[in-house]
């Protein structure tokens, strides 16, 4: 344990989560560019998240009379939980001392910390919207985690360790083989992914249409700096899911040794890998249409399902083979 | 350690003395409650100091009382289980003895005299301490009943109201039927034992079959305690018409003595564990974490859905008591003792957080006189104090981090995540469906105490009297601070706990959890360190920073108040606002098939009325049949009323002949 715990780990564990924080707008500013293009569009430029950002930074925040204190908190406290979410996630090498800090389920807890001031910020101004979005959000978020938590069991399972840092090690060490669970596994991240990140078909992050936001509609009160963090906030967990995918079912590149040339291959590694699942997340969100509301239910049982079914394949076909 | 009995015996003593003191109410006036409440309190600190010493010291201690038989003396041991139980009594008994005497101010005047309401509660917590101390059968009968009998008193105190007859009434069957299957159940183990002291059961050799028998009967005896669903029915019923801080000692405290009986049982006097036991218990307690979850969402009565969360939490704590008893049968001793510690860990959060949360709920009573949450709402600007106690206790339940409710369902998560050692595949796929169901209650939790915390203390006031509510009084907002202080300690500390909780493990089964804390305070490795590791003070310093980070970055720039903005619309009222009713339906929709839901509009004199009423199914499904099948045995029965005298002379001489015959 005190191996993982030396001072360049930690300096570079603080390293990685302040460049995971910067970087994702980054992402979405690529996401939103490619998905321009697909619609014969030019697209806001690539750095436009940053713009919006500082500028949201420098504005005055308006608070409506009816708001209590838990909703000038709530920006505060869902930016620092996701930041933290993020900061458990090797990004560019392993070995992360935070890993060992927070596990996997800390890290769902982490998120779903987030949520829960999230969907309490929505309901504390005591607008309509604002209600109907926590409802939605927190109906999804019921049903996305335990797919997302079950996605996620089946690598720990397979790596006999809850420490991700770990499993992405494992999964780099052991020959390599295509696994059915691990398949499983990865479509059911990818369901749950989309629809956690508030993308299409589960919810539309362009839309402001009223009877079709989630997302949006929870904070729809917001301004200035609150808006601001929220707005990261929901670019960090984009980036975390982003991330989570690439580098714990596709760990290839990441450093394992805390040199500089094998870090620089870890920060391109992960750079192309985020670049390619930019692209398929804007090839999705191009080709399909927004579902209705109570169609979600299905789609995330699905996830379920996938989820369970990587579990059994592993427990009955690879521990007992 | 010699001072462990006597503190145990000053614990009893005062507890009960309390009760006698508050039937001098009368002529005292509010002294009487003052002084009950005060020797609540000592009961409290003894019951706590002993049981911290127990916990410490591992030690065990037993006495023989000059009671009983005289064949069968009353005998009392104090071991690691029950220092840990006594632990639990005093924490929560010590804020309810902050609450109460602000509470039961509103009992003065009426004929809801506190004589009743003291009175029982001093015998309640006797006998809740009795059960926890016996050592043998009968003595633990005696005590059980004085618990189930004291406390039919208390939830049947407001009785002017018939709802609360019916629902004591309903109460008081069950608890008896379930004392009857604990009776049943310890008789088979003395029957092998050849008597009724725990030590005598412990060493009796039982047949398998037998066992099996004995164990299922201590399942329904002590599951019904607990609310396990289906035997839930009376908890919605019974714990919400209590007095608020009776309350948060029935679900707080009784549903754990309960978790006590049925952890004593299986894991100290059934010598050998059975894994099928094991399944049984998992398969139940995860339907009751996850249907209590999903009524608790339906249900808009404050008091009634705090009730069915408790049987949500009594089910994740079977989860962890199943998965020790499939670890424990298979052989694997170390997973067995985690799971169990997981099991204990969330026994003595649940009774924290939902003890908090039910007096939270009481402080709304006591100044709203109001229990439906549709009628609430902004409540957090009229009670901060209160509010925010509430919060700690939603973040708590909700299990999430760095609160307590997320330690014990990580341990949970970490026990279940080990299945892969078991041999069978059939028992290796079981136990992540049991994660996959403790994962979806988790989430559902958010859910429910989202629109809990949202609809009572967020938005705008939805009428008069909550609009004008007042903070409660220090005392009371005192014993929800200690309770929510508690939440955060026992989360931010695990280790701390675990070692306390080390010396359980070791007396019942054998082995401790040493490698859980071998790498020091911060770190809390229940299996080994590479396997999964959780710092929960680090992670709350790192909130903390984050947060400070944050907020210093950001503090130029001002705040204007202003109106909502409500993309344009007009200005919104209370009115327009969520309820909690729509809040849930897409979850009622989801999971419409659990429910059983009678929705329809009503057109009258041309006004259309919106009619919703969503039920538990359970009563339906198992109890009704049961009604109509007594009911039908009644009406077989009632035809030898034939209301003359010679038919029934002819009764009693046919009896008397058939009983002379059995007889001879």
């Amino acid at each position: 344990m005190d191996s993982v715990l030396s001072p360049a780990a930690w300096l570079l564990a603080g390293i990685q989560a302040l460049l995971f924080t910067l970087a994702a707008p980054l992402l979405s500013g690529w996401v939103k560019k490619v998905k321009s293009r697909l619609q014969n569009r030019r697209g806001p430029p690539l750095l436009q998240p940053y713009q919006n950002l500082w500028k949201l930074f420098g504005k005055e925040a308006l608070v409506a009379h009816t708001a209590s204190p838990v909703f000038r908190a709530a920006p505060y406290i869902v930016f620092s939980s996701t930041w933290l979410a993020a900061s458990v996630i090797p990004l560019i090498a392993t070995k992360l001392p935070t890993a060992a800090v927070a596990d996997v389920i800390v890290l769902v807890g982490f998120l779903a910390l987030g949520r829960f001031f999230l969907a309490l910020a929505g309901m504390d101004v005591g607008t309509a919207f604002g209600g109907m979005g926590s409802s939605r959000e927190t109906l999804i978020a019921a049903l996305a985690e335990p797919a997302m938590l079950m996605a996620i069991f089946t690598l720990t399972m397979t790596a006999h360790t809850t420490n991700l840092s770990s499993v992405v090690d494992h999964t780099l060490e052991s020959s390599y083989s295509l696994r059915p669970s691990f398949l499983f596994a990865l479509g059911a991240m990818l369901l749950v992914a989309v629809a956690e990140t508030g993308r299409i078909p589960v919810d539309n992050p362009a839309t402001h249409l009223e009877l079709t936001m989630v997302h949006e509609a929870m904070i729809l009160e917001y301004s200035g700096r609150h808006l601001a963090l929220m707005e990261w906030a929901a670019q960090l967990k984009l980036m975390i899911y982003g991330v989570l995918i690439a580098n714990v079912f596709f760990p290839w590149g990441i450093a394992t040794e805390l040199n500089l040339g094998s870090l620089a291959i870890g920060l391109a590694a992960i750079t192309s890998k985020l670049a390619v699942l930019g692209i398929a997340l804007a090839v999705s969100e191009t080709v399909l249409a927004k579902m209705r509301l109570f169609r979600v239910p299905e789609y995330l049982n699905l996830a379920l399902l996938l989820a369970l079914l990587g579990i059994f394949s592993h427990v009955i076909l690879e521990v007992g083979a | 350690m010699s001072s462990v009995l006597p503190l145990s015996g000053i614990a009893v003593a005062a507890s009960l003395l309390s009760g006698g003191i508050a039937l001098f109410s009368a002529r005292l006036g509010r002294t009487a409650a003052v002084l009950s409440f005060s020797l609540l309190g000592v009961a409290a600190i003894a019951a706590l100091v002993a049981g911290s010493a127990v916990l410490v010291t591992g030690a065990t201690l037993s006495y023989e009382l000059p009671l009983g038989l005289p064949w069968l003396p009353w005998r009392v041991r104090i071991d690691a289980l029950s220092g840990f139980f006594l632990v639990l009594i005093g924490a929560v008994l010590m804020a309810v003895v902050a609450y109460g005497p602000g509470y039961v101010r509103q009992f003065e005047h009426g004929h809801n005299s506190f004589a009743v309401l003291g009175g029982f509660s001093g015998l309640f917590v006797t006998g809740m301490l009795l059960v926890i101390v016996a050592d043998d059968a009968f003595f633990f009968m005696v005590a059980w009943e004085l618990m189930s009998v004291s406390s039919y008193f208390l939830v049947a105190f407001q009785h002017e109201n018939p709802a609360n007859r019916r629902a004591a009434f309903l109460y008081l069957l069950m608890a008896h039927v379930g004392g009857l299957c604990i009776l049943l159940s310890y008789g088979i183990l003395a029957g092998f034992g050849g008597g009724f002291a725990f030590d005598l059961l412990r060493t009796a050799q039982v047949d398998a079959n037998w066992a099996t028998a004995a164990f299922v009967l201590a399942l329904l005896g002590f599951g019904m305690k607990a609310g396990l669903v289906p035997l839930h029915v009376w908890l919605p019923e019974a714990h919400p018409v209590a007095a608020s801080h009776i309350s948060a000692l029935m679900s707080g405290v009784m549903l754990k003595i309960a978790v006590y009986g049925f952890v004593r049982f299986t894991f100290d006097l059934v010598a050998e564990v059975q894994w099928s036991w094991g399944v049984a218990v998992l398969a139940v307690g995860s339907f009751s974490a996850l249907l209590g979850v999903l009524y608790a969402l339906m249900e808009h009565d404050l008091k009634r859905l705090l009730a069915y969360h408790s049987v949500e939490n009594i089910g994740i704590i079977f989860i962890g008591l199943g998965l020790a008893l499939i670890f424990l049968g298979t052989g694997h001793r170390l997973l067995g003792i985690i799971a169990l510690v997981a099991a204990l860990y969330h026994t003595i959060n649940h009774a924290l957080f939902k003890s908090l949360l039910f007096l939270g709920a009481g402080a709304i009573l006591h100044t709203c006189h109001e229990r439906d949450i549709q009628q609430m709402g902004g409540l957090l600007r009229r009670m901060p104090w209160t509010g925010l106690f509430f919060l700690v206790g939603c973040i708590s339940i909700s299990a999430l981090p760095p609160f307590n409710g997320f330690v014990s369902e990580w341990l949970t998560f970490q026990a279940a995540l080990q299945g892969f050692v078991l041999d069978s595949g059939v028992l290796r796929s079981l136990l992540p469906v049991a994660a996959a169901m403790l994962a979806l209650t988790g989430a559902l939790a958010v859910a429910c105490f989202v629109k809990v915390f949202g609809v009572v203390f967020l938005g705008q006031a939805r009428s008069r009297q909550v609009r004008h509510a007042r903070e409660v009084s220090f005392g009371m907002r005192a014993g929800q601070a200690w309770l929510a202080i508690l939440c955060l300690l026992l989360g931010v500390f695990p280790t701390v706990m675990v070692t306390l909780m080390d010396a359980i493990p070791r007396q019942l089964l054998g082995a401790g959890l040493s490698q859980a804390t071998a790498h020091g305070w911060l770190w809390l490795t229940p299996v080994s360190a590479a396997t999964a590791s959780y710092a929960a003070p680090l992670v709350l310093l790192a909130v903390a920073v984050a947060w400070w980070l944050a907020a210093m970055l950001l503090r130029r720039g001002g705040i204007r108040q202003c109106d909502p903005w409500d993309c344009g619309f007009s200005p919104p009222d209370p009115r327009m606002q969520y309820t909690a009713t729509a809040f849930a339906q897409p979850i009622r929709r989801v999971f419409g098939l659990l429910f059983h839901i009678d929705e329809r509009v009503e057109t009258e004199a041309g006004i259309a009325r919106h009619r919703l009423r969503v039920d538990d199914r359970s009563w339906g499904l198992f109890y009704e049949p049961i009604v109509r099948l007594v009911q039908g045995c009644a009406r077989q029965v009632a035809r030898l009323q034939s209301g003359n005298a010679r038919a029934y002379l002819g009764w009693s001489l046919g009896t008397l002949l058939v009983l002379l015959w059995i007889v001879s």
